[in-house]
C-alpha cells in the first residue's frame, strides 16, 4: 500500500507538469492577449506593459521563467487584470472561501443523499421508496445554476430570511444559500447510485447467507451490506469533491462569495495567465490528490482490492 | 498677457459658503431631513482593477479612485469643472501652459499637506514606463510635453513638462493648445499620488491597511470579488461637507441576482436589466431612471482592403443604414429609454450640435423605399442578393439587436447577412486585424467633448478598425484640435459621415437604474457618470 502510494505520487508529479504545460500553450493559442481592449492601446505602452511582466520573452523562456518562480520562491506571479494583488494573494483569498463551501456542500450531499439511498433500498417499492426516489430525481435536475435564482427569489426576496449574497468571513447565514444550490443535484445523485447499489447488494448470495444464518436485518445492512453498497458511490464522490471546489463558478456569480471558482472562468476570458495557470495547478493537484485517496479508500471498503 | 479663469472666483464663492453650518452648503435642499445613517450601497458587476489611482484603468475602479482620491479639478452634478485640489487655473496666450493654485488646507489622511511636488510626482509616475500603466496613454492624450518620448523610453520621467513652482502652485506645459485641457484634470489618472507612502510599500501600498488618500474618503475594508467599503476621511479638506459617512460597493456579476437584492433593500443603486425598464418603471415609478450618457453603439464597415468589394459602394451603406428601423431596437429590444442614433457623436456630448441628418428627417417607411432605391441602383436586387457576415462580441443583448437587424434587411432589401458572436478577446482581435465584413462597435466618451468619439474615424486612430479614410474629415478634426470652439467643425465632421456612412450607428447609450427613492442628489445630468459621494445625501423615509 505504502509502495502505491509512492508510485502514485511520482506518476503525479509528471501528470501535473504536462497540465502546466498543455495550459500554457493552449492559452497561448487562444487570440487576443490579456491586454487586448476595446482600445487598442500605443504601441509604445503596450511594449512597455509587455517588457514589464516579460510578455515580450520566447514563448519557452516564459515558461521556464514561470516554473522556475514556482520552484524556487513560491511565486505564481502577477495578475495582469487586477494590479493590486498577484496570484498567491487571489487564491489565498479565494481557495479558503470555495474550500468551506465547497466541503460543506459536499458533506451535506452525501449525507443526505447516502441516508435517502439507504432508506429507499431497505423500503424497496414501498412510500418511502417513491417519496426519495422522486426527490432525488427533483433533486438531480436542479443544477446550482437554477437553484441560485429559485434560493434567492424565494429567501431573500419573498421570505425575506436570508441576505442574497456575500461572505462576510462565512457567517451562517450567508452560507446556507450556496450549500443549498450547490449540494442539492449531487445529493440527487447520490441516492440514486446508493440506491441502486443497496439493492443489488441485498440480493447477491453473502447477504443471503447472512440472512440464513439468522443475523438479525439490521446487522445484516450494516455490517455486511454497507461497505460494498458503498464502493461505487465513493467512486462517484471523489470527482464530485473535486467538482464542488472547481464547479463553484455559478455559486461565486450569484451569490458574491469572492470564492475562486469565479477566477477559473475569468481569467480564462480576460487571458489572465498567470491566474489561469495558478487554479489550474491547483485544481489538478487537488483532482490527482483526491483521486489516490479515492483509491486508496477502496481498499478499506472492499477486501478484495489489494495494493 | 495672462486671464485668471473664472474658477478661481467660483472656489472663493465657495469658500465664503463655508462658514455655515454643517449641512447647509447647498446640496441638501431646505425641507429634507436625512436618514440617520448615512450609508450609500451599491452594486458593481466586476470586482474593480485597482485603485491605484495612476494604474486604475475601469469604470468600477475610476468610481472608487474618485472618491478616495482629489485631482485639480472635479465636477459638478451638471458635469460643469468645479474645483478641486486647485482652487483655479491661469493659462497663458497660446493655451500651451496652465499653472494651477493650490489650496493650502488640503490634505492626506495621514494628515500631510498634499503640495504641488504631489501631483508632479503622480504625473511622472503615470508616464513611467517602470510603472507600464495602460493609462500612459492618457498622459500622451493630455499632450504634456515630452510625454511621448518618456513613454517610448528616449527620454527621463523628470523631463515631462510638469513643475512645482512651489508647494501650491503647479505649472503644465502642453506640446500643444488642447482646449478641453482642464476637463482632463478630473480624470483617476492625474490625481496625485502619495509619494512616501508608495516608496515604502511597493505594490501594496493601495491595500486598506497601507493606504493614504487625498479624497473625502479612506479605504478602509477591501474582500475582493465581494466587496469594498470606504468611510469618510476626518483630514479632507471639505470634510465639513460631506454626509455620507460610508460607502459600500458590492461584486455582484448577475443583474438580474443584483435587481432582486435591490428589491429585497440590500441596495441603494443597481442597473436595470436589458428589456425590463418598461415594467419596472410602472412598479417603481421614480426609482427606475433613465438618462442619457456618453456612449454610442454601432456597426462599423470594414473599408480597408481586406472588405467586401460591395461595401466600398457608398449606395449600399446608405441603404444597410437607412434600413435599420432603430425605433423597434430601442422600444422593443432594449426598452430603456435609449434615444436613436442617427449621428456618431451622442447629442449629449457638451457644445455638440447634431447636423438636422436626412435620415432622421424621415420615416422608416421612407428610409425602406430609399433603402430598395439604392440598392437597386448598386446592382443589388432579387436576382443579385447582397449577403455579408456581421460579427458581434457574445452577449444576450448584442444578439437579439443583430437578429432584428439582419431581418429588417432581408424583409426591406433581401439582404442574407450571416451573424456570427465571437468570444470577447477572439472579437477585439478579429475587428482589430480586419477580418470581418460588419463589425460591432461601442465607444464611451473619455471626456465630454466630441473629438472623443469622432477621432475614431480619423484615418491615423489605431481604434478607426473599419480603416475609414477621408482627407476632408481628418482635415476638420486637425483643425478641431487648434480651435477654440469647434463645436461647428464637429457638426461639419457629423455631415460627412451622414453622407458616407463608414458606420451605421444604431443608438445612444443610457444609464438605466433602480435608484432608490432615499438617495439625494445622484448627477443624472452628469453625462459622464462621473459621481463623487460627498455630494450624496441619505434622505430619511
Amino acid at each position: 500500500m505504502l509502495n502505491f502510494t509512492i508510485r502514485r505520487l511520482f506518476v503525479a508529479i509528471p501528470t501535473i507538469f504536462f497540465l502546466v504545460i498543455a495550459c500554457f500553450f493552449l492559452m497561448h493559442l487562444a487570440p487576443g492577449g490579456p491586454f487586448t481592449s476595446e482600445r487598442p492601446l500605443p504601441p509604445a505602452v503596450l511594449a512597455n506593459i509587455e517588457a514589464r511582466y516579460g510578455l515580450d520573452q520566447p514563448l519557452w523562456k516564459q515558461l521556464w521563467d514561470y516554473l522556475t518562480n514556482i520552484v524556487l520562491h513560491f511565486d505564481f506571479g502577477p495578475s495582469f487584470v487586477f494590479k493590486d494583488r498577484d496570484v498567491n494573494d487571489i487564491i489565498a483569498q479565494g481557495f479558503p472561501i470555495s474550500l468551506t463551501y465547497g466541503s460543506l456542500s459536499f458533506l451535506a450531499a452525501s449525507i443526505v443523499g447516502i441516508s435517502l439511498g439507504i432508506a429507499a433500498a431497505i423500503r424497496h417499492n414501498t412510500w418511502i421508496d417513491y417519496f426519495a426516489v422522486s426527490l432525488g430525481i427533483l433533486a438531480q435536475a436542479l443544477p446550482n445554476f437554477i437553484m441560485g435564482p429559485i434560493l434567492i427569489l424565494t429567501f431573500t426576496l419573498w421570505l425575506g430570511w436570508l441576505p442574497g449574497g456575500g461572505w462576510y468571513g462565512g457567517q451562517w447565514q450567508y452560507l446556507i444559500m450556496p450549500v443549498i444550490a450547490l449540494s442539492t443535484s449531487f445529493m440527487g445523485s447520490i441516492a440514486r447510485i446508493t440506491r441502486s447499489s443497496m439493492l443489488e447488494v441485498m440480493n447477491a448470495n453473502f447477504i443471503r447467507t447472512a440472512r440464513a444464518k439468522g443475523l438479525p436485518e439490521r446487522t445484516v445492512i450494516w455490517r455486511h451490506a454497507m461497505k460494498p453498497t458503498l464502493l461505487p458511490v465513493i467512486s462517484y464522490l471523489g470527482p464530485v469533491f473535486v467538482y464542488v471546489l472547481t464547479g463553484s463558478v455559478f455559486v461565486d456569480l450569484y451569490f458574491s462569495t469572492g470564492g475562486l471558482g469565479q477566477s477559473f472562468v475569468n481569467s480564462a476570458l480576460s487571458r489572465d495567465y498567470a491566474v489561469l495557470l495558478g487554479v489550474t495547478i491547483l485544481y489538478g493537484s487537488l483532482t490527482v490528490a483526491v483521486n489516490l485517496l479515492t483509491d486508496l479508500s477502496y481498499a478499506w471498503f472492499d477486501p478484495k482490492i489489494r495494493y | 498677457m495672462t486671464h485668471t479663469s473664472k474658477f478661481t472666483i467660483a472656489a472663493l464663492l465657495a469658500s465664503t459658503m463655508l462658514a455655515g453650518p454643517v449641512f447647509a452648503d447647498g446640496h441638501v435642499p431646505a425641507g429634507v431631513t436625512l436618514a440617520a445613517d448615512q450609508t450609500f450601497t451599491y452594486r458593481v458587476l466586476d470586482e474593480h482593477s485597482s485603485v491605484d489611482p495612476q494604474v486604475v484603468e475601469d469604470v468600477t475602479g475610476s468610481e472608487i479612485v474618485r472618491d478616495l482620491f482629489e485631482g485639480l479639478m472635479n465636477q459638478d452634478a451638471d458635469g460643469n469643472l468645479v474645483p478641486g485640489v486647485a482652487t483655479g487655473f491661469e493659462v497663458n496666450d497660446d493655451n500651451t501652459v496652465y499653472t494651477f493654485t493650490l489650496r493650502d488646507n488640503a490634505k492626506w489622511s495621514n494628515g500631510e499637506p498634499v503640495t504641488a511636488g504631489d501631483f508632479v510626482f503622480a504625473w511622472q509616475r503615470a508616464a513611467d514606463p517602470a510603472l507600464s500603466s495602460p493609462y500612459q496613454w492618457f498622459i500622451e492624450l493630455m499632450s504634456i510635453a515630452n510625454a511621448a518620448d518618456i513613454i517610448a523610453g528616449d527620454k527621463p520621467t523628470a523631463d515631462l513638462g510638469v513643475r512645482a513652482i512651489d508647494d501650491l502652485t503647479f505649472e503644465v506645459t502642453l506640446s500643444a493648445p488642447l482646449p478641453y485641457f482642464p476637463q482632463m484634470t478630473t480624470h483617476a489618472t492625474t490625481f496625485p499620488a502619495p509619494r512616501a507612502v508608495i516608496e515604502e510599500f511597493g505594490a501594496d501600498w493601495t491595500k486598506p491597511e497601507n493606504i493614504v488618500s487625498n479624497g473625502a474618503y479612506i479605504l478602509t475594508e477591501h474582500l475582493p470579488m465581494e466587496r469594498s467599503v470606504r468611510e469618510r476621511n476626518p483630514m479632507y479638506w471639505d470634510n465639513d461637507n460631506t454626509i455620507i459617512e460610508k460607502v459600500v460597493a458590492l461584486v455582484i456579476n448577475d443583474e438580474n441576482v443584483a435587481l432582486t437584492r435591490f428589491q429585497a433593500g440590500e441596495l441603494d443603486r443597481t442597473e436595470v436589466p436589458a428589456g425590463q425598464f418598461p415594467r419596472l418603471s410602472v412598479e417603481y415609478p421614480g426609482v427606475a431612471i433613465s438618462f442619457p450618457r456618453l456612449c454610442n453603439y454601432y456597426y462599423t464597415f470594414n473599408l480597408s482592403d481586406s472588405g467586401p468589394e460591395a461595401f466600398k459602394d457608398v449606395r449600399v451603406r446608405q441603404a444597410l443604414a437607412l434600413a435599420v428601423d432603430r425605433k423597434i431596437i430601442t422600444e422593443n429590444v432594449l426598452a430603456g429609454g435609449q434615444p436613436e442614433a442617427y449621428t456618431f457623436t451622442p447629442a449629449a456630448v457638451a457644445g455638440f450640435t447634431p447636423p438636422a441628418t436626412d435620415m432622421e428627417g424621415m420615416t422608416q417607411e421612407e428610409r425602406n423605399a430609399k433603402a430598395v432605391e439604392l440598392m437597386a441602383e448598386a446592382g443589388y436586387g432579387p436576382d443579385n442578393p447582397l449577403t455579408f457576415d456581421m460579427i458581434y462580441n457574445t452577449s444576450e443583448a448584442h444578439n437579439k439587436i443583430a437578429v432584428a437587424m439582419s431581418q429588417m434587411w432581408k424583409q426591406t432589401l433581401g439582404v442574407e447577412a450571416t451573424l456570427a458572436n465571437l468570444e470577447w478577446k477572439v472579437f477585439l482581435e478579429t475587428r482589430g486585424n480586419q477580418d470581418f465584413e460588419l463589425a460591432r462597435g461601442a465607444w464611451c466618451g473619455d471626456y465630454n467633448e466630441a473629438s472623443t468619439f469622432l477621432d475614431l474615424l480619423d484615418s491615423s486612430s489605431g481604434y478607426n478598425d473599419g480603416k475609414y479614410n477621408n482627407a476632408a474629415l481628418d482635415g476638420l478634426l486637425a483643425d478641431a484640435k487648434m480651435s477654440t470652439d469647434a463645436s461647428d467643425l464637429y457638426t461639419q465632421v457629423e455631415g460627412i459621415i451622414a453622407e458616407e456612412m463608414p458606420v451605421i450607428p444604431i443608438y445612444h447609450y443610457a444609464g438605466v437604474y433602480m435608484m432608490d427613492s432615499d438617495v439625494g442628489n445622484w448627477p443624472v445630468g452628469n453625462v459622464e457618470q462621473n459621481w463623487y459621494s460627498k455630494n450624496l445625501y441619505k434622505i430619511a423615509e
